[in-house]
């Protein structure tokens, strides 16, 4: 698939402060694409300039192969739902739906035609001549969604879509976002601070800090081989070990690490040298944790005691102290139906893992 | 029980200081002069509205009023809506500067600055000097007791209580409602119309009565700034009071005017609600 939204060397200044510093990224058609990011990172910043309410200071944006950068907000084939909704209060939700086309000055049987679509897609029909005061926060969110996509728009851009909404509604509204962009195949992208929902929405994810992408990839590459310690740490939890590179071989490198006490052997797609101070790094559920020393001896294998433990439901969270005092965060899954704790305070424990579930962080 | 008091309150009031004073000076309408204390009779009859409507003065007074006060209100409407949205758009610290200005004058007597307005407008005030000197006129032009000076005077004297409502709901407004017209195809003016100017719509008709009601019936300005022929309808009410001593026929005008204002209101608010079903 060719690339249908091109970023080429786009930063923006606000006075001295470079919002967005230097950005390059492709996105393909009909791909779900989010941004994620702390606040204060560019990412809405990124987001406007896609939109047409900021200029670049420099660089160029291509949408569907024409360069938009200089392009106001109402020439462009792009959408934008605003993370206040921005639903017109004055309006009804039919009126508010069929902003767009009565500004395309569209006949006025085929408005009522796609008003009338577009209100069945996102469930509101009954409500149509009803004012957004009498509406729900759900209810509000897609009546802009309805507005925002009424106009087919070549790309829909979501600002925090799902930030106003409690837990449930949340995880519903996630789905039907997803299945709409699958029904539409009008390409979005999302802006979030929210790992959880860019992990589940998107088919890729872009990490930005500081005005510039971290990392560019699919949730799972994101979430099993971060390029940084940045992008690790931002995304789920993480330990880490510092150590120095013993030994660079074919099967993996050889850390030796101080905090851990013991040798770590990591597959390091990186090219690292024999000496550099790097971060071996394991996510809290690759590690096993076990009463008695694990019989593989491929796996690395460290001795520790039980510092704290919670009880989840579905999964326990464990705080392993080793004996250099580094606490390692280990995560297991309750498989077991049992009353009594498997491990308690101060125990003697193994912890483990497979030398491919490690990786290596580069400063 | 105690809800009820608290809520009669505002009836209270309103019957106290409003509608007793309003039924005395009906029943003062609808008396004679007399020569004495009080100076009316105790007859009733309706001739003093008769005299207002058939002496011709009074009829073309009172449209002199509206229309002196209706463009006094579009005047600042014109003037105080970019004023209103520059402050409303301004930065927080600037804003409370700019709305300390608009509330400034408030601090002088409203006649020593009227008062300041003449010292202005004179024929040889500091306009007119000021243009001489610089060569652009060679003789004065007659700036004061005309109706220039009166628009002056209510524009000038006005002004606030137009900017003060206007920026309340232009304040409140949402931004990201604008910049949503605008991405779904408004250009800039679009917006303004369909999305600004509707929002502002509560603002805008409060800051109107606020203007229009207390200009329609202005005394002191017109009386100081205007000229001989600008005769007004709350300079009329003022002569008959205090120089002719004509309280029932005083009193006849003052009810006119007072029907005069609630007619716009009564359009208004029936305006408003016809507005308000059709959103159910």
């Amino acid at each position: 698939m060719k690339d249908f939204i091109h970023i080429r060397g786009v930063t923006k200044k606000f006075g001295d402060f470079v919002a967005v510093d230097n950005v390059d990224l492709c996105i393909e058609k009909g791909e779900l694409f989010s941004i994620l990011g702390g606040s204060g990172c560019g990412k809405t910043t990124l987001l406007r300039m896609l939109a047409g309410f900021e200029t670049p200071t420099s660089g160029t944006i291509e949408i569907d192969g024409k360069d938009v950068t200089a392009q106001p907000p109402y020439e462009r084939h792009v959408n934008m739902m605003f993370q206040s909704y921005a639903v017109f209060p004055h309006m009804s939700v039919g009126k508010n739906i069929a902003y767009g086309l009565y500004k395309e000055k569209t006949p006025r049987k085929e408005v009522v035609r796609r008003v009338d679509e577009m209100l069945e897609l996102v469930q509101l029909t009954e409500l149509r001549s009803r004012k957004p005061d009498q509406l729900s926060g759900g209810q509000r969110q897609r009546v802009a969604l309805a507005r925002a996509l009424i106009k087919r728009p070549k790309v829909l851009l979501l600002d925090e879509p799902l930030a106003a909404l409690d837990k449930k509604l949340r995880e519903r509204t996630q789905f039907e976002l997803m299945n709409i962009q699958d029904e539409l195949g009008i390409t979005f992208v999302v802006v979030t601070h929210d790992q959880e929902e860019a992990m589940t929405l998107s088919s890729r994810i872009a990490v930005m800090d500081r005005g510039r992408f971290q990392q560019v990839g699919t949730p799972k590459e994101i979430y099993e081989f971060p390029a940084n310690r940045f992008v690790a740490e931002f995304i789920g939890t993480i330990n880490t070990f510092r150590g120095r590179v013993a030994a660079v071989a074919e099967g993996g490198i050889r850390v030796y690490s101080t905090e851990a006490g013991v040798t770590l052997t990591a597959l390091g797609k990186q090219l690292v040298e024999e000496g550099q101070e790097i971060d071996v790094a394991v996510r809290p559920e690759k590690i096993f944790i076990s009463k008695e020393k694990p019989a593989n001896s491929d796996d690395v294998c460290i001795e520790g005691v039980v510092d704290d433990l919670g009880y989840l439901g579905n999964r326990s969270l464990y705080r392993i102290r080793l004996e250099s005092g580094k606490i390692v965060q280990v995560s297991s899954q309750n498989r077991r139906r049992s009353v009594t704790r498997f491990l308690e305070w101060e125990d003697k424990v193994w912890i483990s893992w497979r030398p491919r579930s490690a990786v290596v962080l580069l400063d | 029980m105690w809800k009820k008091a608290i809520l009669a309150a505002p009836y209270l009031w309103l019957l106290l200081f409003f509608l007793a004073p309003f039924a005395i000076v009906l029943k003062i309408s609808l008396a004679d002069p007399v020569f004495g204390v009080p100076p009316y009779s105790q007859t009733a009859s309706l001739d003093n509205f008769a005299f207002l409507f058939s002496d011709k003065l009074y009829a073309v007074t009172y449209l002199r009023s509206v229309f002196m006060a209706a463009c006094a209100t579009l005047l600042c409407l014109a003037l105080g809506f970019p004023m209103a949205y520059g402050i409303a758009r301004a930065r927080r610290n600037t804003r409370s500067l700019l709305l300390l200005l608009i509330i400034l004058p408030f601090w002088i007597s409203f006649l020593l600055r009227v008062y300041a307005w003449m010292g202005l407008m004179n024929n040889y005030g500091t306009i007119n000097t000021l243009l001489l000197w610089l060569g652009v006129i060679d003789q004065p032009i007659p700036l004061m007791y005309t109706d220039f000076a009166v628009f002056v005077g209510l524009v000038y004297s006005y002004l606030p209580f137009m900017i003060l409502p206007l920026y309340a709901s232009l304040e409140r407004m949402d931004l990201d409602l604008v910049e949503a017209a605008q991405d779904l195809g408004a250009s800039r003016s679009q917006a303004f119309r369909d999305v600004t100017l509707p929002l502002a719509r509560p603002g805008v008709i409060a800051g109107c009565l606020l203007v229009f009601i207390p200009a329609i019936g202005e005394y002191v300005i017109p009386y100081l700034l205007g000229g001989p022929e600008s005769l007004l309808i709350g300079r009329v009410l003022f002569d008959e009071f205090f120089v002719n001593r004509d309280w029932p026929l005083a009193s006849a005008v003052a009810v006119v005017l007072l029907l005069l204002l609630v007619v716009p209101i009564v359009l208004l608010q029936r305006y408003q609600a016809r507005d308000q079903e059709n959103a159910a």
